[in-house]
């Protein structure tokens, strides 16, 4: 392989198939890189699609690609050690035509995407680890070393989307390493079931599905949270804290994951499946802070590898596709101005993904990570008291109203003291400013 | 088998047989090392074992290659970190 390419991608992920995608289509000779032995095999997600950010690369993606359910109902659980309380939004007008958000199966769904850069005229070339970079004596990307035999391949662009431990863009020092403090690890198991118990479960048609989000008592007092989508045939339930918690001690992945398979809000909706996967994956929830210089001489960074994550509103699989996409329109400008892939020309997909939701987003929460590591109360008290403050009102036992909210007021002053609420309160209100 | 064996056993894996991709640099040298103590409760597929006599051990064939040990144990001199040779190592179904 001493064939020189127009671009190389390393990674066929959302992120690395948009790009491909993208600049195959305008006619550049594209090898896309995939260390599984199928695009996806090493990949894993919740996993929500939000349609936006795919419908700008394939329009019309909702008639080949492999879509489960489509989001109808978005419920939000803070679980107490015995129940919980919550809120869902359900509402008919997520049955439109073209919905903006479905659960996906990811390995199912990378292996289309990859078809559709294969499609384009991309090269995919799977069972292949790129293992560094190579440079000239400029410092300039000019290509990958692989582990494959004479495996040096050569480019004049190499888009880095290989995931968030990018082992290539940390080798060659372009980005720093992960923080385990503001790195979630997500454990994650599937449980299938059949499509009518599923349906009758959550109370939902043949394309339907649900979304549930839970903080609380799951997580053990640690920053992280739990989910549950449904699928065709199965429920994707997954729960992830950040590696720096998980490194004080006394939780394991595997145990969080059993301790909210056999929660009481849980167990149930369960009941009866058979498990056909465990899997686990980082995620990098630094935010706007921690993304790196995302491009340099003859390379781009793309989705997690550049960090791109928002992690307050599941976000990750829109902008690496969003990422990619920008960047791969850049890289098409330059070669069609005949420029070279400089770090300057190149910088031109920073600044257009500055002007996205991508970055502005990230912007927008940029003190989340730090609030939430200086307010672990929210995800070990208010579960509780809130929890107990329903248990509590709803309970009818001869005590009025009144008596009952003081006791609620009492309760919540005692544990949390009422500067303490007020500020939590302000805190939060400005973490979401 | 453990629960977390119980839990692996559903996936599919391509083992390198003879050619961990992660390995400990000092095996002798594992006792006392705080960073790979931590691997034994963080790694999610419980490749980390600590042995009666203090020291740590890795087994790699349950690897799900996310990376959380190398992470734990970056800047410590302590592990030997790469992906599986291409094709091999985990293949998930689902993801």
């Amino acid at each position: 392989m001493s064939e020189k390419f127009d671009a190389i991608v390393v990674g066929a992920g959302p992120a690395g198939n948009a790009a491909a995608i993208v600049m195959a289509r305008a006619g550049m000779n594209v090898l896309l890189l995939e260390r599984g032995e199928y695009p996806g095999s090493k990949n894993v997600m919740g996993a929500i699609l939000y349609s936006n950010a795919l419908e700008k690369i394939i329009p019309d993606f909702r008639e080949s690609a492999p879509l489960e359910r489509h989001i109808v109902e978005q419920r939000v659980w803070m679980l107490s050690e015995k129940g919980h309380v919550g809120g869902s939004f359900r509402s008919d007008e997520f049955n439109v035509e073209k919905p903006d958000r479905y659960a996906i199966i990811r390995v199912a769904f990378d292996r289309w995407f990859s078809n559709k850069a294969k499609e384009a005229g991309a090269l995919l070339i799977c069972d292949t680890v790129a293992k560094s970079l190579l440079q000239d004596d400029q410092g300039r990307v000019i290509g990958v070393k692989t582990d494959r035999e004479g495996g040096d391949i050569y480019a004049d662009v190499v888009v880095l989307a290989d995931g968030v431990n990018s082992m290539l863009a940390r080798q060659a020092g372009f980005r720093a390493e992960l923080d385990p403090a503001n790195t979630a690890l997500v454990a994650k198991e599937m449980h299938f079931l059949p499509p009518d118990v599923i349906q009758s479960r959550f109370n939902i048609g043949e394309k339907d599905g649900v979304a549930i989000e839970m903080v609380g008592s799951l997580t053990k007092g640690k920053i992280g949270m739990g989910f549950l989508y449904t699928n065709k045939e199965s429920i994707a339930l997954g729960i992830g804290c950040m590696v720096g918690d998980f490194q004080e001690g006394g939780l394991t992945p595997y145990g969080l994951i059993d301790d909210l398979k056999a929660h009481p809000s849980i167990k149930p909706l369960l009941a009866g499946s058979e498990v056909k996967e465990y899997s686990a994956h980082l995620i990098p929830e630094g935010g706007y802070k921690a993304v790196p210089k995302i491009f340099g001489d003859g390379w781009v960074l793309v989705g997690d590898s550049a960090g791109l994550v928002n992690s307050i509103h599941r976000e990750g699989s829109n902008m690496a596709m969003t990422s990619g996409r920008l960047a791969a329109e850049t890289i098409r400008t330059l070669k069609a101005e005949g420029k070279p892939f400089s770090a300057a020309n190149l910088s031109a997909y920073r600044k257009a993904l500055d002007e996205t939701y991508v970055i502005k987003d990230l912007k927008k929460y940029e003190g989340m990570p730090g609030f939430l590591h200086g307010n672990r109360q929210i995800f070990s008290l208010y579960p509780e008291l809130m929890a107990g403050a329903a248990a509590t009102m709803l309970k009818v036992d001869g005590v009025d109203k009144k008596t009952k909210e003081r006791e609620i007021f009492k309760t919540f002053r005692q544990s949390r003291g009422l500067f303490g609420l007020l500020g939590d309160a302000i805190k939060f209100a400005r973490a979401f400013r | 088998m453990s629960k977390v064996e119980e839990k692996l056993f559903q996936n599919r894996y391509l083992v390198d047989e003879h050619h961990p991709h992660i390995a400990i640099k000092h095996p002798d040298r594992t006792r006392g090392d705080e960073a790979l103590l931590q691997c034994t409760f963080c790694c999610p597929a419980g490749c980390y074992t600590k042995t009666e006599e203090g020291d740590i051990e890795l087994t790699t064939d349950g690897c799900v290659e996310c990376g959380t040990c190398r992470i734990i144990c970056q800047g410590k001199d302590n592990l030997i970190w790469e992906y599986p040779r291409g094709g091999f190592g985990v293949s998930f179904k689902f993801g």
